[in-house]
């Protein structure tokens, strides 16, 4: 098993003077998976996100991306591996049109211009925006601008790509765009990602999950782990899935319920195994 | 106060090249203190129907009726300050409305323009800031360096500052996490409740349109497409599908249990306590229906 | 007007002065401009009034748009010809109202400074009009690409002028929001003593100022994490390229160039 990412003893802050973000964070992010997290504002979970790629350093600590410690002479190389897609669809988005602003990122990073073309192509294809080439960003909705922003980080072909809150800003019709999106890159390409969301939705679809409460991990594994641990959950204020309630109050009213449901079709598959054996 | 619209339409740069019609025809009545989810897909003209309900938008064609405000083509309306007063809008990311040194300056702001006496202001600038949930001690803060959720208190302050009868709120909990878009949510509720508001919530969230409104109407493409009660409208499924629209989380698992078990479960707003109860007696029913 | 006034839009069309490299078509109207004021004949007038008509024309963008949208220009001209016709006491007089005589001089020097004031205004609006904002910023990247020799900061410039064109519509759409939401407030923006107006800008600008540097701030973090690191080492989507098309174009130029100082007088 190869950790693509790995966080030793890591420690931020952003001043001096000021409390610690993150304290003593270690995990790790293998190849190929899913991982998201979560935690309330201000838990330090975005924060995880941008000392992955250097936007911001650690001051104790080290975090390796690939096997290369993230230091300021690195950071350069390493952003070519971690893509990532910020919360604000307007904020991201560099170019006058679509096709410029997926350009941007390999113009960066110094790609000859006939690769750009072919990858303006297959990128922006991958997240179902190939007709909407040489629109102006003001004539997307934000689920479109995020496809885009998605497909910026598409064309350097990353090996992790970090959605930061990349759903809060979109209404439901985007937000079921952009988990599509990403599901169907994942699958096609050997990607790594991770997803930091309030969207009790996203989290069970990931293979792992972390939760954070107050800069320190709270709480790692897969989701169905994670919600089986309702009363850590419900201490730090986080709320869970409706399946989750629901099957909590199942077995409170005398229903062996044997597996923590991650949704509608799980819990009914048990509940009607139950109604069976009755 | 009573909200009635009659043939409303609204054409945006009307005879250029770019016009484009936002609302077509759109009539339904709001009787006073009612609590209105309007949902409905962005581009279905619900941002639009909002800014009808305090004047900053005149109809095209046809006429809004706030209490004995009217509004309608052509014709200029008589104290629109006065219905702006009486208007409370809170719109959708609302702390970028802040402007001013401190946090009482900002939510004294709108009360200042509608020349609410200081001594009055100052009063319902301590109201306001309690019913939001925030420490009185952050008066005299700078707005901008609060943290965004405070913000967006602070800015709902503000409106609430203005003693509204008429509550309008757009997507006002959008980008918040799910434990401040319940309390933001809450708090509205008990304003709606203790000062006898009429309140129109535009919201995605099927959950909680459920939850707070006892009204619905559903807009689709500038038209409007459904209304009624919210367990009329949001057990629909076919009709809601048709406009892309999910039916809240709990409907749907019902829907599903039911077609597993081939019992119905009526809802009924019942606690999710109580649901277990109802399912749990349906799954130790015993005859198998398989 | 607002609407219905053109210089300065963009109108998309694929004729061959579209097609034109940005920074052939800014030459050639950089010297368009010198040469119009050699011209003092009629013959040469002629000439390059037909090089701007037959541009203008070419370009498939309908006349009356054209002219209608020109319309706060044609004012300026006409009131450079009356001007002319009032001062100018040159020549024969030509004829005599309520005492006041029009000398012949006034009304050629009225025609001939209207006509340079005409033509300049419609090839310098034909740049705008076949060339959009992010090809002219190409352009003047492209241009002033060897002041970097000098470390002018030409690829800076340049980005900031895109960035600014890629943010104008999103500003736009936030003033308006901002200034309906504080409408709700009681703000009135439309009436009052001046002072009062003032006034009333101000809960405008300040949230626009700090919305405008959170983005600048988000927008920066962004570019960065996508490896930007100034322009060196930087490769371009977006080429120039001087094709058979602009080699005919400044031919034809030259041509004119040639024609016009055959003809003066």
């Amino acid at each position: 098993m190869s950790y693509f990412i790995e966080f030793r003893d890591v420690s931020f802050r952003y001043r001096e003077d000021q409390p610690w973000v993150l304290k003593d964070v270690s995990f790790h992010v293998q190849s190929d998976e899913w991982l998201a997290i979560i935690g309330h504002n201000g838990s330090g979970k975005s924060t995880i996100a941008k000392l992955m790629n250097g936007l911001l350093l650690p001051q104790k600590g080290e975090i390796l991306v690939d096997g290369v410690q993230v230091t300021e002479d690195t950071i350069w190389e390493i952003r070519k591996k971690v893509g990532m897609v910020f919360q604000n669809p307007d904020n991201q988005f560099v170019g006058t049109t679509v096709k410029d602003d997926v350009a941007f990122g390999m113009e960066n990073h110094g790609l000859p211009r006939k690769l750009m073309v072919e990858r303006i192509q297959t990128s922006l294809a991958a997240v179902g925006m190939s007709d909407y080439v040489a629109h102006e960003p003001h004539r997307l909705s934000g689920g479109q601008k995020q496809r885009v922003a998605i497909a910026s980080v598409l064309a350097v072909a990353p090996q992790l790509i970090i959605l930061d809150e990349a759903t809060a800003m979109l209404d439901p019709k985007g937000r079921l765009e952009i988990m599509e999106t990403i599901r169907n890159v994942q699958e096609d390409q050997d990607l790594s990602l991770l997803t930091i969301t309030h969207d009790l939705q996203e989290v069970v679809k990931a293979d792992r999950v972390i939760v954070m409460n107050q800069g320190s991990k709270w709480l790692e594994g897969t989701p169905r782990d994670v919600f089986s641990e309702k009363d850590k959950l419900r201490n730090i204020g986080l709320d869970t899935p409706f399946v989750t309630k629901l099957a909590a109050e199942l077995s409170a009213a005398g229903l062996p319920i044997q597996r923590e449901p991650l949704n509608h079709q799980e819990l009914l598959e048990d509940l009607w195994t139950l109604h069976s054996k009755m | 106060m009573d909200i009635t619209f009659k043939d409303v339409s609204y054409i945006y740069q009307a005879n250029t090249p770019f016009e484009h019609r936002a609302l077509s025809g759109v009539s339904f009545h709001i009787p006073s203190g009612s609590f209105v989810a309007v949902i409905g897909h962005t581009g279905s003209g619900k941002s639009t129907l909002l800014q009808h309900l305090n004047g900053l938008l005149r109809p095209t064609e046809g006429k809004v009726m706030i209490d004995d405000y009217q509004i309608s083509a052509g014709e200029k309306t008589k104290d629109i300050k006065s219905l702006r007063e009486k208007v409370g809008v809170v719109f959708q990311y609302p702390e970028h409305q802040l402007f001013e040194e401190t946090v009482a300056k900002d939510i004294g702001f709108g009360p200042l323009n509608f020349n609410v006496e200081p001594k009055e202001i100052e009063r319902r600038t301590g109201e306001a800031i309690k019913a939001v949930g925030l420490p009185e001690d952050l008066l005299q803060r700078s707005p901008f360096d609060l943290s965004g959720g405070q913000m967006r208190r602070v800015a709902i302050a503000g409106v609430l500052a203005m003693n509204p009868e008429v509550l309008v709120l757009d997507e006002p909990t959008a980008g918040l996490d799910p434990s401040g878009q319940r309390e933001i949510m809450d708090m509205f509720s008990r304003q709606h409740k203790n000062n006898n508001l009429t309140t129109v919530l535009v919201t995605h969230s099927m959950e909680d349109a459920l939850r707070y409104a006892d009204h619905i109407i559903i807009m689709k493409d500038g038209e409007k497409y459904m209304e009624g009660a919210p367990l009329d409208v949001l057990v629909n499924k076919e009709e809601l599908q048709r406009v892309q629209l999910d039916l809240p989380e709990v409907i749907q698992f019902l829907h599903q249990a039911e077609k597993q078990f081939g019992k119905a479960i009526p809802y009924q707003k019942q606690s999710i306590a109580q649901l277990a109860k109802e399912l749990t007696a349906i799954v130790k029913g015993g005859e198998s229906n398989g | 007007m607002g609407s219905s006034m053109i210089i300065g839009q963009y109108v998309p069309g694929n004729s061959f002065i579209h097609r034109l490299d940005p920074r052939t078509k800014i030459t050639i109207i950089f010297f368009f401009v010198l040469i119009v004021f050699f011209a003092n004949s009629v013959m040469s007038y002629g000439l390059l009034t037909l090089f701007a008509v037959g541009s203008a024309v070419s370009t498939r963008i309908p006349a009356p748009y054209l002219i209608k949208g020109l319309l706060p220009v044609w004012f300026l001209i006409v009131f450079t010809f009356i001007l002319h016709l009032f001062v100018t006491k040159e020549g024969e007089v030509l004829f005599t109202i309520f005492s006041f005589d029009f000398y012949t001089g006034g009304i050629i020097q009225g025609l001939a400074i209207s006509l340079r004031f005409f033509l300049l205004i419609l090839v310098t609006s034909l740049l705008t009009l076949t060339t959009t904002p992010i090809e002219i910023t190409d352009a003047i990247e492209g241009m002033l690409g060897p002041l970097k020799k000098i470390r002018f900061p030409v690829h800076e410039l340049a980005l900031m002028m895109s960035i600014s064109l890629r943010f104008i519509p999103t500003l736009m759409q936030e003033t308006e929001k901002i200034s309906k939401a504080q409408a709700s407030r009681g703000v009135d923006f439309r009436t009052g003593s001046f002072k009062d107006r003032i006034k009333a800008v101000v809960p405008l600008l300040v949230p626009l100022f700090v919305s405008a540097f959170k983005r600048a701030e988000e927008l920066a973090m962004a570019m960065e994490a996508r490896g930007y690191q100034g322009g060196e080492g930087r490769t371009k989507l977006r080429e120039l390229r001087i094709g058979k098309l602009d080699t005919y174009t400044y031919i034809l130029f030259i041509l004119l160039v040639i024609g016009l100082f055959l003809t003066r007088a």
